[in-house]
Formats: C-alpha cells, sequence, structure tokens
C-alpha cells in the first residue's frame, strides 16, 4: 500500500508517497535529504531525532509520516534564517553546548518548544523541559548554559556578555 | 527498526472508525497519538494488519463539565492538554502527575485513551483514575457501554475493552470542597516508569476521622490496583503509617532488575504515605 503525504517542511510544501509504515524520521532523513534531524535510539528515549509538529516537539522516530499529513513540521534545517542563526544556534556555540554534537538538533528542538511556552525559564524547567533528550558528552551544564542565555536573546532581543549567564547553578 | 507491514485508513469519523474495527475482525488496531503502540510496532510486539487512525477525530478531543457536574475528558485529548486545561488545574493529583509522564515529546502526543486503552501495568494514569473513581466510555459500533474504571483493567497489557471498541470519553468526578488528592512515585531513572506509583483522595473529616479515602497504586502488581487495606484502615481510625504498610494487601508484588519484591513493597508503602500525607497537607 502507498499513501499520499502532502506536508509543509520549513517553510516549503511537499508531496510524498510513502508506505504506511514510513516513520516521519525517514520521510525527512531520506526523502527530503534533512539529515539534520538525527536517529539515536530509535526506541522513543534519546530525543536525537526532535522536531516540530505544528509547533509542537515531538519525536519523529515515534511517529509515522502519514500521520503528519497536512502538518506544519519545523527540523533543525529551518532554524537560522537569511539574517543568521536561531538563537538558541548561536548560544549552543557561544556557550558550546555540545561536544560531539549529535543531540544538539533534538536539544536545539525540544529547547525551542520550551521558550515558545515559558519566556523566562528557570534552570529546572529547562533541565526538565529536556528530559527526553540525551546527551552522552558534556553532561547537560553548558546545554542548560546555552538555553538559558538563548532566553535572554529571545526576550530582550540583546546577547548577554558571556560570563553574566554563567553560574546560578 | 520499522513496523512490519500494514494498511493505513485515516477515520473520517467515529461511525467510520467503530465500522472499519468491526469488519476488520481484530486484525486492525487504533492508532492516537502512537505513543505506546508505535514502539511495540517496531519491536515488532504488534503486527496489525490495519491501523486506523483516529487521531484527527475532533468529537474525541477536549475537556467539559457535564450537567451533573462531573468532568468529561475526551480520550483525543494529550496530556499536554490535559496540563493546561483550566478544569483539570484543580485536581492535584494531576497536576502533580502529568508533568511528569514520560517527556515534553511523548506528552504532545500521547492521549489519556491510548494510555490506558494500552493498560501498561507501571502506567501513571491508570492509578489515578482509579483512585477518582473514574469511568471508562467506551463505543463499538453496537453499543456504548460505560465501564468504571476500577473494573477496567485485568492484568498487564490487558483490559477488558473489545477489539471493535474505542474509548471515546474517560469521566471524573466533579470536584469538591471537603478532599484533597496528591500522586506521590518512585521512578526507575533511565525509563521513568514508576516502579511504585500512587493517587491519593482523602477527605470529608468529621472532626473524628476521615470519612473518604480512595488509593490507587501502580507499577507495583501485574495491572493497577485499588489499595482497599489501605482505605479501610485510613477510614478505620488508624494512622497513616499504619494503614500504608498495608499498600499490597493481597497482592503479587513483581519483582525485576530495577526493584525486587520486598524493595517493591517497602517503597509501594512508603509511597502511600507520601500519597495520602500530601493529599491531606493539599486540604489546607
Amino acid at each position: 500500500m502507498v499513501a499520499h503525504v502532502s506536508l509543509t517542511v520549513n517553510g516549503k510544501p511537499r508531496e510524498v508517497d510513502v508506505e504506511p509504515r514510513r516513520l516521519l524520521v525517514q520521510l525527512l532523513r531520506e526523502d527530503l535529504d534533512l539529515t539534520g534531524t538525527h536517529v539515536g535510539c530509535d526506541t522513543s528515549q534519546c530525543g536525537a531525532c526532535t522536531v516540530h509538529v505544528d509547533g509542537k516537539a515531538v519525536k519523529s522516530c515515534t511517529m509515522l509520516a502519514v500521520q503528519a499529513d497536512g502538518t506544519t513540521v519545523t527540523t533543525i534545517e529551518g532554524m537560522a534564517t537569511a539574517e543568521g542563526l536561531h538563537p538558541l544556534q548561536a548560544a549552543f556555540w557561544e556557550h558550546h553546548g555540545l561536544q560531539c554534537g549529535f543531540c544538539t538538533p533534538g536539544m536545539i528542538m525540544a529547547a525551542a518548544d520550551l521558550l515558545a511556552r515559558t519566556t523566562e525559564p528557570t534552570d529546572a524547567e529547562i533541565r526538565h523541559a529536556i528530559e527526553g533528550n540525551f546527551c552522552r558528552c558534556t553532561g547537560y551544564q553548558n546545554i542548560v548554559t546555552a538555553i538559558r542565555a538563548a532566553a535572554v536573546v529571545m526576550r530582550t532581543g540583546v546577547a548577554a556578555p558571556s560570563g553574566a549567564v554563567q553560574g546560578g547553578m | 527498526m520499522i513496523p512490519a507491514a500494514f494498511d493505513y485508513v485515516r477515520a473520517t469519523s467515529l461511525d467510520d472508525a467503530l465500522k472499519r474495527l468491526a469488519t476488520a475482525g481484530g486484525g486492525a488496531k487504533a492508532i492516537a497519538g502512537g505513543q505506546s503502540l508505535l514502539p511495540l510496532m517496531k519491536l515488532r510486539l504488534a503486527r496489525p494488519e490495519t491501523l486506523v487512525d483516529i487521531g484527527r477525530l475532533a468529537e474525541l478531543k477536549g475537556v467539559h463539565r457535564l450537567p451533573d457536574g462531573r468532568v468529561a475528558v475526551g480520550a483525543l485529548t494529550t496530556y499536554d492538554e490535559m496540563l493546561r486545561d483550566p478544569i483539570l488545574r484543580h485536581y492535584g493529583l494531576l497536576a502533580d502527575a502529568i508533568p511528569n509522564i514520560g517527556d515534553v515529546q511523548v506528552r504532545n502526543r500521547g492521549t489519556i485513551g491510548g494510555s490506558i486503552a494500552h493498560a501498561d501495568p507501571a502506567s501513571d494514569m491508570p492509578a489515578i483514575l482509579l483512585a477518582l473513581d473514574a469511568e471508562v466510555v467506551a463505543r463499538s459500533s453496537r453499543a456504548e457501554r460505560v465501564i468504571p474504571i476500577t473494573s477496567f483493567f485485568e492484568g498487564a497489557f490487558a483490559s477488558v475493552l473489545h477489539d471493535d471498541e474505542l474509548i471515546t470519553e474517560v469521566r471524573l468526578p466533579g470536584g469538591r470542597d471537603d478532599v484533597g488528592s496528591a500522586y506521590r512515585a518512585i521512578e526507575q531513572p533511565a525509563s521513568g516508569y514508576s516502579i511504585a506509583g500512587v493517587a491519593a483522595v482523602v477527605g470529608a473529616h468529621d472532626g473524628t476521622g476521615w470519612r473518604y479515602c480512595a488509593v490507587g497504586v501502580t507499577g507495583v502488581g501485574d495491572h493497577p490496583y485499588r489499595a482497599a487495606a489501605v482505605e479501610k484502615a485510613v477510614i478505620g481510625g488508624e494512622s497513616l503509617a499504619q494503614a500504608a504498610a498495608h499498600a499490597t494487601d493481597g497482592v503479587t508484588v513483581a519483582s525485576d532488575i530495577h526493584a525486587d519484591r520486598e524493595y517493591r513493597t517497602h517503597v509501594a508503602s512508603v509511597q502511600v504515605l507520601r500519597a495520602l500525607e500530601a493529599a491531606i497537607a493539599r486540604l489546607g
């Protein structure tokens, strides 16, 4: 059986014919060549495959492509604009919120869901929001710092000096 | 991991979904958020011939108050929607439990109906619904029936729901001022599943003792259960600590690599005590 999926990915309308068992992450990576979304555990635990469907973070390894028919999907490739990196991307860079980088796309998409809900998250709220995302390198400290810094930028439009968002732990 | 091949249909209405389930004769499964079903299908522990997608049936979404004061939660209401709902905000045990169910990605997709249909023995929502004396409304193309949650779960991943039935709604009692509720759990750190999760609703103090007590327990037995011995002890005037010691009376306590029987029995009592105390503290 072949099913037709019509969806908007990073602002572009896309039409794809898929087997019903095709996962959303396969559609993104294999059919649309959007390989920024990673497959880590493939068992809905690690969050490396996190994307936004209609504005909400979901694990794209635990959603069928056919379930995304008619939706609007945003992947890590859709975060930067012509003006530059998304504040979360810039903050992960600035504060070294990664080591190997494998978890980073999922971390950023999970963090973006959080910052859409609350503009001034506490560290506890940040840690709770990335509970479904595993990093096996850095130990999360710099990831939390980066998300906190991005929240400041998105709230005020101004990047705080690097030292100003440290601490608080 | 890829699920085994299946046919996919998107139901256009509840009646359409029920008709498709009825004609499939057990070969079809309904999918909503898919947060429990898809992992099983990827492991090929579930291999439905047909998936009937009910995820977009607006008639099964949302929370509203019934004319008799009770609260109806549509089966497709997600955990995230429950968390934001102004009516459900007043249920202390929901506010305790839902932020810790799964993770944000799971709460964005997972639904209340899917959770109880899946009947995971360590799932949090069943314990909550047990303590609330909720009712499950299930419909097939033959009939609609209302199932008390206390007779819904039969065993691990097993409930009284028939293959051709869909949960359409979960009914909760309306809030009352003279009871408090709380949820307390000890989780297995990697999976987040409860080793022992306890929902308690306590109140109606008449000056001499508690006249109302309902306790739901998950993660401990082969299915979530009401701790009737604890309830009886609380209403009978025993101390909360004495009552909590009855947490696993009559239950065959599960034992696994995360928690052996002795440890799980102990933490079940600890969580019962904490949930009872927290519920009472909410009474102010």
